[in-house]
């Protein structure tokens, strides 16, 4: 498995966003809350997880989405699951 | 254990009228179109909904008609993403019928939702088995329960107008959406709620229930003259057509509709249920049932069978169905012989949603006064004693009008509108 940037780990997430649950790219910034500020709801986000974990070639498991509060925890999670 | 037979005749118990109530707001997606002013103008003109499936899916099976509704470009992608078919029609009806009520200003709790459905989400439990089969259980849906749950569309549209008064789902299979504003009816009169959306909605066209229906033999299949295959109380009839769609309406309390100077299409005034206690699917040949909730919802709204002007039938075009009601209309009225119109011959049969959209249509013609005709109705078979409209709209000048609905599981449901 090779290493993703953060970079290219944000625009990934942020079209997995996209096509999940319509979310502007420009919203998905490492401060936004998944809840409060993108609307995404705790079954949204399974489908956002499940998404993730084929794009990126991970697993999160629900102890690691229970810490995973905003955009940037996400990109965090991923890029040290994925080094 | 053999159900006791009880004579046609059965007196319904005595009970005294109840109040009526506005309908003060129309919404439906059907086969005919994008809303009920698509659904009047297509009944007057006698179009047919009905089409040939020629997805690959359908191929193999014995009946492939169906009579579909366009959602394109109705919902927010979420909404697309995240609401079964079966709800997202709800949604859509009932945004319709709130905003032709002009958005009334109501308390939550005072606000009820009741949205009837037959099936439910029957075609997000399908598309996700094969989806639990084909890539596991980590990739179903987590939408999947609220998607499925029959209550679903109730559910669906009580949150997007904020009802807190309660949001309920009658299931009685072709009956629900009628049974839904019977039990509106009496949430309004009983005071438990000032305004209340009421309505059926029904997406199942898929090759599982399609099939299921063609076992029962219940299914026309003049496949190649789909538009001609909905023919209630013709000789040629040989089944229904399945279809999908929603009707959903807005009902005040009369106080209510006139403190906030509402514009009122028609009035509920009365709603009669019985149940045949004969078959689980074939109706009682005597029509026993469906006279007994006919006789009831005319002495809830405290009128004769001579009051009325006009019936939309339930007649489903089936050879059975349509003959046992016309039985049933004979037993209920007496010699008083309405016309009658059968939405079903160009909307095919909605199911859950039929009884909320046949009432639509009900009230529509009421209040203009004029009486849709009945599609591919040819030849009049000599068992179904019915004045039945043909060929072209009939002015009526009437001042009430009965719907009925009728249900696998022996479920009667009937429905008495004013002007």
């Amino acid at each position: 498995m090779t290493t993703t940037a953060p970079a290219e780990l944000l625009a990934g997430l942020a079209e997995v966003l996209e096509e999940v649950a319509g979310t502007p790219a420009d919203k998905v910034v490492p401060e936004a809350a998944f809840d409060a500020d993108l609307d995404i709801d705790s079954l949204t986000m399974v489908e956002v997880v499940v998404a993730c974990e084929e794009r990126f070639g991970v697993r999160i498991p629900d102890e690691a989405l229970e810490q995973m509060t905003t955009v940037g925890d996400a990109v965090s999670y991923i890029s040290g699951a994925a080094a | 254990m053999t159900a006791p037979q009880t004579a046609p005749t059965a007196r319904p118990a005595a009970r005294p009228a109840g109040r009526p109530v506005a309908i003060t707001g129309m919404g439906a997606l059907t086969p005919l179109g994008p809303d009920v002013g698509a659904l009047q103008e297509g009944l007057l003109a006698g179009r047919s909904g009905v089409r040939l499936l020629d997805d690959p899916v359908f191929a193999e099976l014995p009946a492939r008609l169906a009579a579909t509704a366009d959602l394109t470009g109705r919902l927010e992608r979420l909404e697309a993403r995240t609401l079964d078919r079966v709800q997202q029609l709800a949604l859509v009806a009932a945004r319709e019928a709130w905003a032709d009520a002009g958005e009334p200003e109501v308390e939550p709790e005072r606000l009820a939702v009741v949205i009837g459905s037959g099936i439910g989400g029957a075609l997000t439990i399908l598309g996700q088995y094969d989806v639990l089969h084909q890539h596991g259980p980590r990739r179903v849906s987590p939408h999947l329960v609220p998607m499925l749950m029959p209550n679903g569309p109730a559910a669906t549209v009580g949150l997007a107008l904020g009802a807190r008064a309660g949001v309920h789902t009658p299931v009685s299979a072709c009956a629900s959406g009628a049974e839904a504003l019977a039990l509106a009816l009496d949430l309004l009169r009983s005071g438990r709620a000032d305004v209340v959306v009421a309505g059926g909605a029904e997406a199942c066209v898929h090759p599982l229930p399609m099939a299921g229906f063609a076992q029962m033999r219940a299914l026309s299949t003049r496949h190649d003259e789909p538009e001609a295959a909905s023919r209630p109380y013709d000789k040629g009839r040989d089944g229904f057509v399945l279809g999908e769609g929603a009707g959903v309406v807005v009902l005040e309390t009369e106080e209510h509709a006139l403190a906030r100077g509402a514009r009122v299409h028609g009035r509920l005034a009365g709603a009669g249920l019985a149940s045949d206690a004969h078959h689980v699917t074939a109706p009682d040949p005597t029509g026993s049932g469906a006279a007994r909730s006919i006789g009831l919802a005319l002495r809830d709204a405290g009128l004769e069978p001579t009051d009325l002007g006009h019936i939309n039938a339930h007649a489903t075009s089936t050879p059975l169905g349509d003959i046992a009601e016309s039985r049933a209309f004979a037993a209920a009225l007496g010699g008083h012989r309405p016309a009658v119109t059968a939405t079903k011959s160009c909307t095919g049969h909605l199911l859950g949603a039929a009884g909320a959209v046949e009432a639509i249509a009900t009230v529509t013609a009421l209040r203009d006064g004029i009486v849709a005709p009945i599609r591919n109705l040819d030849d009049l078979d000599d068992e179904a004693d019915v004045d039945a409209v043909r060929l072209v709209p009939r002015q009526v000048a009437h001042e009430a009008a009965l719907s009925t609905s009728f249900g696998f599981g022996g479920h009667d449901v009937s429905l008495v509108f004013l002007r």
